[in-house]
């Protein structure tokens, strides 16, 4: 049994060569649940929202100057390759915020003493992912994880669902900021001024939370239930983003990247959803039923299976479903307690690591292993995940990245990770011996063979590089 | 008197570290004659690279593609190069560059492997040779003009004969991490997921000159490693150079251009390496087979059959011109109603550049490289 490797590595980010001893894996786990701190000293100095809407409103605004600017200013090797859209967001604030924020979800999962909830961090931000493919979405993907996501994550899901729904990332990502209720009084009044095109509903929001975020696609939900949804939640948008229909309604004192709810937007009346009824009026009334939906059984279902994947396999035991959406039910869906139902059941605690680790878990293990604090200049950070194939908050689609183990094994892959591993290895050098390193990293996942290999190595540097790229510390 | 198989850092390559190799233990060669075969593995797109911008079926079949070398340099009425050969074209209208268009081997299928199979060994079916048509022409060879080598990990087929034959391998790896992959190897031999993806990832990183990679720079290295290696008096007088990354199913635009890009680098490096040497080399660039005239759903194009090949130098007989009985590109004029049609054998364009290029008699040329035809 490799409980120490599968306590540090499934459950953990990997282990750093001097932390102390795992001692009782289940034990060391739950710790991490009561000493968990949602607000890490990386993600400190990072913006807030306002700051972020600011640099995006900059940006568009100054997309003409910067045209004539670019033609002027030399360009760096790097962006010589871009297409020139590309090259002008890189040079602005918008992309730098992205690139801090990066860097700073690196330095936070390298640095953190508790791992195992760092990790439920990326899982959540993963379940609610938003992708940084839309200019309006990019400044503002970290912040979602930093104050949508890691203040919840040991709460309720309703509330964590609640959190992420209303962040601007998630308004914008998925196009609520342009949603407007058909008949709505702006609606209405836009109507009788004669402009044929009214402003109107969009659905993508309210799909996806049932779809991905809560019930599962193909659960219980119809296309009726998606538009009475879309309705109930039209008015939420963001303030300060100085474009689209509902900024001239706008409350004068809201804070630019602010979430607000504009009346005269929503869809009067109410709305029917799984069969009940949603009378409340204004914003209460999508609050009502995202709760409902927050513990709903087919939630519990949804959110087990998946959590159970990503501590077991690609087809997670039925027995540890049952078990998580069980307990999920009975705590109205309290994420602490689902936790500790986790590390209390059998299923993930197998006799050798299984799944295979995604670029970001496996370049977070490396870099922990030798606590490696950061990795030279922070646009690095972005880049390099990009190049291995999981750009941060980048996953391209509402549904996140997938976590199986087809998902992220490819044979292109894995050689980018030997050559990452060799270059990393190549700075390290003689410092560090990997026959010392290998039983710290690995623990009971050590193989005879992989110590063989890694003793057998022609320099400290290739076995180092052996180390991250054996068959063990590839999986989790 | 064989460069053994070594790894060096492309990226990091230079003349002067190429000049700390071994040298090639040859007397200088009677005539300065040097041959270069570019392969473009992977299917290369002819209607991109030499688009027929001038065939009034040509923007319908090519839709969101047709746009691609709308900038690029006009060959005559009925061509225009693909603009990010930018280079290409300056050697075309010094008539150092010469295309021919609608060509393809005998070789009328569509798998890779085959088609390359046929390319190289210049048999009349695939795997019908076990050597290859540059393998055969080096016997037709004054000893001093012999002296050949492959960038790549093992000889290539084309190169592949009764002369013997060096190889050089460039990687992006460190030289030390062949040691590493072939421990990895074995670590992973037991391994049911790691040992088919990693005897896939091994074989791709061999096989793939990723000349597209790092703006094209890629590219520009190759042509100097290769140039490198033929300057010297001593130096190779023949040379393979493997590119990859030429089938293109998605996303054509983009990658494409970086292929070319890489090729076009390449090139000009080759040319600019070779100095003086370079009025008296010839650089055939050829590729398996063709892409689909029509593009496909995802933004790219599918096997097809009649492609471009190139032909590069300082002394070419045809310089400034593009060849092509040209059959038309409208669905009846298409073959199989979807690839271009091969109108001429590419093994008849590489025998005579080179029996032009050698001052050999053709036929005798053809019979040699083309035993089978």
């Amino acid at each position: 049994m490799a409980v120490q490797y599968l306590a540090a590595n499934r459950f953990g980010l990997g282990r750093r060569f001097d932390d102390l001893a795992i001692g009782d894996p289940k034990m060391w786990l739950s710790r991490q649940l009561g000493d968990y701190d949602p607000a890490p000293a990386a993600t400190a100095g990072l913006a807030g929202r306002a700051t972020i809407a600011t640099a995006y409103v900059e940006y568009r605004e100054d997309r003409q100057a910067m045209r004539r600017a670019a033609a002027e200013t030399p360009m760096s090797e790097e962006e010589k390759g871009m297409d020139p859209e590309l090259r002008r967001l890189s040079r602005s604030a918008i992309r730098r915020h992205y690139v801090e924020a990066t860097a700073a979800r690196l330095t936070a999962a390298i640095a953190t003493p508790t791992p195992f909830p760092e990790r439920l961090v990326h899982f959540w931000a993963n379940h609610f992912a938003v992708s940084a493919d839309k200019q309006t979405v990019i400044g503002f993907v970290g912040n979602y994880e930093n104050e949508a996501i890691r203040p919840h994550i040991m709460g309720k899901f309703s509330d964590l669902l609640v959190a992420a729904v209303k962040h601007p990332a998630m308004l914008l990502y998925l196009d609520q900021a342009q949603s407007f209720g058909p008949e709505s009084p702006f609606a209405t009044r836009v109507r009788n001024r004669g402009n044929r095109r009214s402003p109107g509903l969009n659905e993508n929001l309210a799909r996806e939370i049932l779809e991905l975020h809560t019930l599962g696609v193909r659960t219980v939900y119809t296309q009726a239930d998606v538009t009475a949804f879309a309705k109930a939640l039209t008015g939420l948008t963001v303030a300060g983003l100085g474009r689209g229909a509902g900024q001239r309604l706008m409350p004068s004192d809201a804070e630019p990247g602010a979430t607000v709810f504009i009346a005269p937007l929503h869809e009067p009346g109410a709305q029917t959803l799984l069969g009940r009824r949603y009378g409340a009026a204004g914003a209460a009334q999508a609050e009502a039923i995202l709760r409902d939906l927050a513990v709903h059984p087919a939630t519990a279902r949804h959110i087990a299976t998946k959590l159970a994947r990503h501590f077991t396999a690609d087809d997670p035991p039925g027995a540890l479903v049952d078990r998580l959406a069980a307990d999920f039910l009975k705590t109205g869906g309290d994420l602490a307690s689902l936790y500790r139902a986790l590390i209390a059941s059998p299923e993930p605690w197998v006799a050798a690591p299984t799944m295979f680790k995604s670029p970001w878990d496996w370049t977070v293990s490396m870099l922990r292993a030798l606590k490696i604090p950061a990795l030279g200049e922070k646009q690095n950070v972005a880049a390099m995940f990009t190049q291995l194939g999981q750009p941060i908050w980048r996953p391209g689609s509402p549904a996140g990245y997938d976590d199986k183990v087809a998902t992220w094994a490819g044979s292109a892959g894995l050689m980018q990770r030997v050559e990452l591993a060799s270059r990393i290895a190549a700075r390290i050098g003689d410092r560090v011996d990997p026959r010392q390193l290998a039983p710290l990293v690995l623990a009971d996942a050590l193989s005879p063979e992989t110590g063989q290999a890694i003793a057998r190595a022609d320099s400290p540097g290739q076995g180092i590089a052996m180390l991250f790229a054996s068959p063990m510390f590839l999986r989790r | 008197m064989i460069l053994s198989r070594r790894s060096i850092i492309l990226s990091g390559i230079t003349v002067a570290a190429a000049g700390t190799l071994p040298v090639f233990a040859y007397a200088a060669a009677a005539t300065p004659r040097r041959l270069v075969f570019i392969i473009q593995r992977g299917a290369a797109d002819g209607l991109a690279t030499v688009a027929p911008t001038g065939d009034p079926a040509f923007a319908a079949a090519r839709r969101t593609l047709a746009d691609e070398t709308a900038s690029g340099a006009k060959l005559d009425t009925m061509f225009t190069l693909h603009p990010a050969l930018a280079t290409t074209a300056g050697l075309y209208s010094g008539q150092q560059a010469h295309f021919a268009h609608a060509v393809a081997t005998a070789y009328r299928d569509r798998s890779h492997f085959d088609g390359q199979n046929m390319l190289e060994g210049g048999g009349s079916r695939p795997y019908g040779r076990s050597d290859g048509w540059v393998g055969r022409l080096l016997t037709l060879l004054p000893t001093a003009e012999r002296a050949a080598i492959a960038i790549a990990p093992a000889v290539p087929l084309a190169l592949r004969g009764t002369v013997q034959v060096g190889t050089y391998a460039p990687s992006r790896l460190p030289q030390a991490d062949g040691d590493l992959i072939a421990g990895l190897s074995a670590l992973y031999a037991e391994d049911p997921l790691l040992h088919p993806l990693w005897d896939s990832a091994v074989k791709t990183q061999e096989l793939a000159g990723d000349i597209g990679g790092n703006n094209g720079r890629n590219g520009a290295d190759l042509g100097k490693l290769a140039a490198s290696l033929m300057l010297p008096a001593d130096g190779a007088r023949v040379m393979m150079v493997e590119t990859g990354g030429w089938d293109t199913h998605s996303g054509q635009r983009g990658r494409l251009n970086a292929q070319l890009r890489g090729l076009d680098q390449l090139i000009g490096a080759l040319q600019s390496g070779l100095g003086p040497a370079w009025n008296d080399t010839l650089v055939i660039v050829a590729t398996e087979f063709g892409r689909t005239v029509e593009v496909n759903g995802t933004g790219g194009t599918d096997h097809g059959t009649a492609s471009t090949a190139m032909l590069l130098g300082g002394s070419l007989a045809l310089g400034g011109k593009v060849s092509a009985d040209w059959p038309g590109l409208t669905p009846a004029e298409r073959l199989d109603g979807r690839d271009l049609r091969p109108t001429r054998s590419l093994e008849s364009v590489i025998a005579a550049a080179v029996a032009h290029h050698y001052a050999l008699d053709p036929k005798r040329v053809m019979t040699t490289l083309y035993p089978d035809a």
